[in-house]
C-alpha cells in the first residue's frame, strides 16, 4: 500500500500519526495507551478495564453526565476498548466537531477524578459485565484454557479480571494505575479523516504538549516457560451443547513467522480479519470446515490468531455436532493438522489467502473509524509499517514456510485442549 | 488530494429502475474504495410459515446457498471465498434479505451467485440435513441465552394471538418437522421477481450495475408466485403481564419490558424515535442507563429500543442484571417509564437528541453497506428519494408536545409486558 501519513513525536513523548482521508466529512480520533491485562498482577486483575470505565466518569471540566452528552449531541460515536496489551479511546465525529474529542481526550489523560462513590457504583457495573460473560459457555471455557496456558505470564487472566479482585480493589489502586500508565510518553494518538495534517498537528500540539511526561511505566517481565506436554481440561456447565477449544502457542506479532502463520490460519480455518470495524468473510472452504463441519463432526469451526506484544495463542474453537463426541472431533482435527505438516500446500492456496486478505483490507478502508483504528493498533505491537507492509509480507510467504511453521507451532506437546461439557438442564 | 462532494444520497445520485418483471434496482456510486456491496430483500418471510413448520422460511433461505443446478455447496463457496467475497441470505418475519460484497472486479461473480441461488437452488438432501443439525444446535444455544429467551418471551406475551408472537427460527420440533418437499414447495410458491428490491453501492457506475442485474435477473419469471397474507389485527396489552423463562445455572438474568410501538410509516414514528433516544439511548443509554447503570450500578447494559416496521412495533427496555436485582431493576425501569409518560421530555433533551440524529447521519452513511441499507429503507417504506436530504428538517420539526403525546399513546406504565430469563 502506498499511502502517506504524518508521523511525529511530541516533546512529551506522545507519538502522533495523522492520515488525511477526504471521502466523507468525518474524523476519527484515537488515543492508545500501552496498558492492558499484561500489566496486571494477581490481586489487581481487571484493573486496566475498570480504569477504562472510570475514564467515562468525568473530570472537573467534563463531569460524567456532560461528557457523554457533549459527544452524542454533536452526532459523534465514541467508545473504548481494553485488551491484553492496550487500552484505547476513540471519537468519530463530523469533521467540524472533532475539536471536542481532542479536548476531551487531552483532559482525561490527566484530570479524571476517580470519585469514591463513582468507583463504588462502577464496581457493581463491572461485576455485572463479568456475570454477563459468565453466562456464556465460551467465556467459561476460554478462561479455563487461558489460565492453563499461562501460569507465569500475565496473559493468564481474562481482561475483565477475576471476581475476587473486582470485589476487593480500591479507589486508590485504580487511581495509581491511571497515574502510572496514562502519561503522554505511554500514549499514541492516531487521527484519520477530513482534515489538513499541518493544522491538525498544531492543534494537537496545543492541547497535548502542555501535558507533562511521566515516568516510564515498569513492565512485568515474567516470561512463560516452555510447555512440557499437552494439557487437557474440562469445564462443566448448563446447556446441551459441547464446545472444544484447542490452543497452540503462537509468536508475537513482530516475529517473522507471524506472516506464514497468518497464511496457515487462513488455509486451516479461513482468514482472520484485522478490522475492528468492517468485518471479514466466511470460511466454508477452509480445510478444517471441510474436514469437520462438512463431515458432520462439528457444526461450526473458527480459528483466531491475535497480534500481541508477547507470544500468545492460536485458538481453534469448535461447536460439536450433537451426535458426536469431542474425542472424534479432536482426532479428525489432528489428521488435518498432520496433513498440512506432511504435504506441502499448493502455490494456488497461498495465492488465494493473499487475495482474501486484500479484499478484507479493502472492506476495512470503507470506513474512517477503522482506518484510524489500524494506525494506532499496529503501533501497539509493532509500528505502522507493519500494517503498511502486511499484504506484501503475506505475499512473500512460500508453501515451504507454511509447512515449516505448521510443523513447528502446531505441536500437541505445547497445546491446551479444553472441553465444555454440558450438564443438560441442571445447574 | 481531490475533494469528493460530501452529499447525502438523493434523487440526483441514486439510480433507480424497475425491471419489467417487477424487480426494483437501486444503485449509487462510491469510488473511494475498490469494493462493492449488494443488499436486497424479497417480500417473503416467517409470516408464511405454518405453525407446525415454523422456521421454514428461515430454513429455505439458508438452504439457497447449499447448492444449485450449476454449483454444489463447495463450488459456490469456493468461488466466493477464493476472491475474498461473501454472499448470503437471512430471513425475518416479513422479508428474506440478501447481502454480499466483493472487490469490484468480482461483482459479476457476486451477481451470478445471487441470480443462481435465487432461481435454481436444488436443496441437496445431505446438505439440508447438515444445515438442519446446525439450526437445531443454534436453537439449543438460543434456549440457553438469557437475552434471546427474554426477548423471545416478550414477543410471545406482547403479541399473543398475532403472528409476531412466533420466533422466525422456529422451535426444535418444528424445524425437525420440515421436509425436503416443504423447502422445494416454499421456494416454488413464493420465490419470484415481484417485490424484489436490490441495491448495489460501490466502485461501479450505477447504470452499469443496474444493467448487470437486468442481464442476469431480467428474465426471471414465476407465474405461481404467491403473496404473503395480510396481518391480523393487533390488540395492545390490557394489563401488566409478567412472565419468567427459567434457565438454570446462569449468573445473570435478562429483562425485556415494555409495550407496543408505532409502525415505521405512522406519522408519530419520528417523535417516538427521538423520545426513545432520550429515554434509553442518548449518551450512555439515556435516562434508563443513567438510573439503572450510572446511579444504581445495577447493570452493565440497560437501554431502550424501538422496533418499527410493517406491522405493530415494539418499544421496550433491555437490561442484564444479577438475578437478585431483577425486581429492583424492573421497579426502577417502571418508574422511569412513568416519569417519561407523565413529564415528557425537556426542550433541552429534545434538542440534544435532534442534533444527535442529524449529526450522526454522515457516519451511518459512510460505508457502502450503510448506503445500500439506506437505499433499501427508502424503497421499503416509500420514504422518497430525497429522504436523507430532508431528514434534518423532519427531525427538527418534532416538538416537545409531540414526544409526550406519542409517549402517552403507546406507553402505559400500568399495562406493561415484563419478561425475564435466567435462573
Amino acid at each position: 500500500m502506498t499511502e502517506t501519513i504524518t508521523q511525529t513525536t511530541l516533546s512529551n513523548g506522545m507519538k502522533v500519526l495523522l492520515k488525511e482521508i477526504h471521502t466523507a466529512p468525518l474524523i476519527s480520533s484515537w488515543v492508545w495507551y500501552r496498558v492492558g491485562s499484561r500489566d496486571e498482577v494477581n490481586g489487581r486483575t481487571g484493573i486496566s478495564h475498570w480504569v477504562e470505565h472510570m475514564q467515562f466518569k468525568g473530570t472537573p471540566q467534563f463531569p460524567a453526565n456532560v461528557l457523554d452528552k457533549a459527544i452524542s449531541r454533536e452526532g459523534g460515536m465514541w467508545n473504548a476498548f481494553t485488551y491484553l496489551d492496550w487500552t484505547t479511546y476513540f471519537e468519530t465525529m463530523p469533521a467540524d466537531k472533532i475539536d471536542l474529542g481532542l479536548r476531551l481526550e487531552a483532559d482525561r489523560m490527566v484530570n479524571s477524578v476517580f470519585d469514591e462513590e463513582e468507583v463504588a457504583s462502577e464496581r457493581t457495573v463491572v461485576i455485572s459485565e463479568r456475570e454477563g460473560n459468565e453466562n456464556e459457555p465460551y467465556f467459561q471455557l476460554g478462561e479455563a484454557v487461558r489460565s492453563a496456558a499461562f501460569r507465569v505470564h500475565a496473559y493468564h487472566h481474562e481482561v475483565i479480571g477475576d471476581m475476587a479482585d473486582l470485589r476487593s480493589m480500591t479507589r486508590d489502586d485504580l487511581f495509581n494505575h491511571y497515574k502510572t500508565y496514562y502519561v503522554p510518553n505511554n500514549a499514541v494518538m492516531a487521527v484519520a479523516g477530513d482534515f489538513e495534517a499541518d493544522k491538525m498537528l498544531s492543534r494537537i500540539k496545543e492541547l497535548y504538549e502542555p501535558i507533562q511526561a511521566g515516568g516510564e511505566p515498569q513492565r512485568l517481565a515474567r516470561k512463560e516457560p516452555e510447555q512440557k506436554g499437552e494439557v487437557r481440561l474440562s469445564v462443566e456447565g448448563p446447556g446441551e451443547t459441547t464446545y472444544v477449544q484447542v490452543c497452540y502457542r503462537f509468536p508475537n506479532a513482530s516475529h517473522p513467522d507471524f506472516f506464514p502463520l497468518s497464511v496457515l490460519d487462513s488455509l486451516l480455518a479461513g482468514p482472520s480479519s484485522l478490522n475492528m470495524f468492517g468485518g471479514g468473510i466466511s470460511n466454508k472452504t477452509s480445510r478444517l470446515y471441510r474436514a469437520l463441519v462438512e463431515k458432520e463432526l462439528t457444526v461450526s469451526i473458527r480459528g483466531g490468531a491475535q497480534a500481541t506484544i508477547d507470544p500468545f495463542l492460536y485458538t481453534i474453537s469448535m461447536t460439536i455436532h450433537p451426535q458426536r463426541k469431542p474425542e472424534e472431533t479432536l482426532s479428525a482435527l489432528d489428521d488435518e493438522i498432520k496433513r498440512i505438516q506432511d504435504e506441502i500446500v499448493s502455490e494456488n492456496e497461498v495465492a488465494r489467502a493473499i487475495k482474501q486478505a486484500r479484499a478484507i483490507f479493502a472492506y476495512g478502508s470503507e470506513n474512517i473509524t477503522n482506518q484510524g483504528f489500524w494506525m494506532g493498533y499496529a503501533e501497539m505491537f509493532a509500528d505502522y509499517n507493519w500494517f503498511l507492509n502486511y499484504l506484501e509480507n503475506l505475499a512473500a510467504v512460500t508453501p515451504t514456510e507454511v509447512q515449516r511453521v505448521a510443523q513447528q507451532y502446531l505441536q500437541p506437546k505445547s497445546r491446551v485442549v479444553g472441553t465444555y461439557i454440558p450438564n443438560g438442564g441442571e445447574a | 488530494m481531490t475533494f469528493i462532494k460530501h452529499s447525502l444520497p438523493g434523487a440526483d445520485d441514486i439510480y433507480r429502475v424497475v425491471l419489467p418483471n417487477g424487480i426494483t434496482v437501486l444503485s449509487r456510486a462510491n469510488f473511494n474504495s475498490p469494493s462493492v456491496v449488494i443488499s436486497g430483500y424479497l417480500t417473503i418471510g416467517g409470516l408464511l410459515d405454518p405453525d407446525e413448520k415454523l422456521g421454514l422460511a428461515d430454513f429455505v433461505s439458508s438452504a439457497l446457498m447449499r447448492g444449485t443446478e450449476r454449483r454444489d455447496f463447495q463450488k459456490l463457496y469456493d468461488e466466493l471465498e477464493s476472491v475474498g467475497a461473501s454472499f448470503g441470505y437471512n430471513s425475518g418475519t416479513h422479508y428474506v434479505s440478501l447481502g454480499g460484497r466483493s472487490l469490484v472486479e468480482d461483482l459479476p461473480l457476486l451477481l451470478d451467485v445471487m441470480a443462481d441461488t435465487l432461481q435454481n437452488p436444488v436443496f441437496p438432501e445431505g446438505q439440508v440435513e447438515k444445515l438442519r443439525a446446525q439450526m437445531l444446535t443454534g436453537l439449543a444455544i438460543r434456549g440457553q441465552d438469557t437475552s434471546d429467551m427474554a426477548s423471545l418471551t416478550f414477543d410471545q406475551v406482547l403479541y399473543d394471538g398475532h403472528p409476531y408472537s412466533r420466533p422466525d427460527e422456529g422451535w426444535p420440533e418444528t424445524v425437525q418437522a420440515i421436509t425436503l418437499d416443504d423447502l422445494t414447495e416454499f421456494h416454488r410458491k413464493y420465490f419470484g421477481p415481484r417485490g424484489v428490491v436490490i441495491s448495489i453501492v460501490g466502485a461501479v457506475e450505477p447504470e452499469k450495475a443496474v444493467g448487470e442485474v437486468d442481464r442476469i435477473l431480467g428474465g426471471w419469471q414465476n407465474e405461481a408466485q404467491d403473496d404473503a397474507p395480510a396481518l391480523p389485527e393487533f390488540k395492545p396489552p390490557t394489563k401488566t403481564n409478567k412472565k419468567h423463562y427459567s434457565i438454570a445455572g446462569k449468573s445473570q438474568s435478562d429483562i425485556v419490558m415494555g409495550t407496543y410501538g408505532p409502525k415505521r410509516n405512522d406519522p408519530e414514528f419520528m417523535s417516538a424515535s427521538l423520545g426513545n433516544n432520550i429515554l434509553g439511548q442518548f449518551g450512555l443509554m439515556g435516562r434508563i442507563g443513567d438510573v439503572v447503570r450510572e446511579k444504581s450500578g445495577l447493570a452493565y447494559y440497560a437501554y431502550s429500543s424501538l422496533n418499527a416496521g410493517i406491522g405493530p412495533g415494539a418499544w421496550y427496555v433491555s437490561a442484564g442484571v444479577n438475578p437478585a436485582n431483577v425486581e429492583k431493576a424492573t421497579d426502577l425501569i417502571t418508574q422511569e417509564l412513568k416519569r417519561y409518560v407523565d413529564e415528557g421530555v425537556t426542550k433541552e433533551e429534545l434538542t440534544d437528541s435532534q442534533t444527535h440524529f442529524v449529526g450522526r447521519l454522515p457516519l451511518s452513511l459512510e460505508s457502502n453497506g450503510g448506503v445500500a441499507g439506506a437505499l433499501l429503507n427508502i424503497e421499503r417504506f416509500d420514504l422518497g428519494m430525497d429522504y436523507y436530504r430532508q431528514y434534518p428538517d423532519l427531525v427538527k420539526a418534532v416538538r416537545v408536545d409531540d414526544v409526550r403525546e406519542t409517549a402517552r399513546k403507546y406507553i402505559d406504565p400500568k399495562r406493561l409486558v415484563i419478561t425475564t430469563a435466567g435462573p
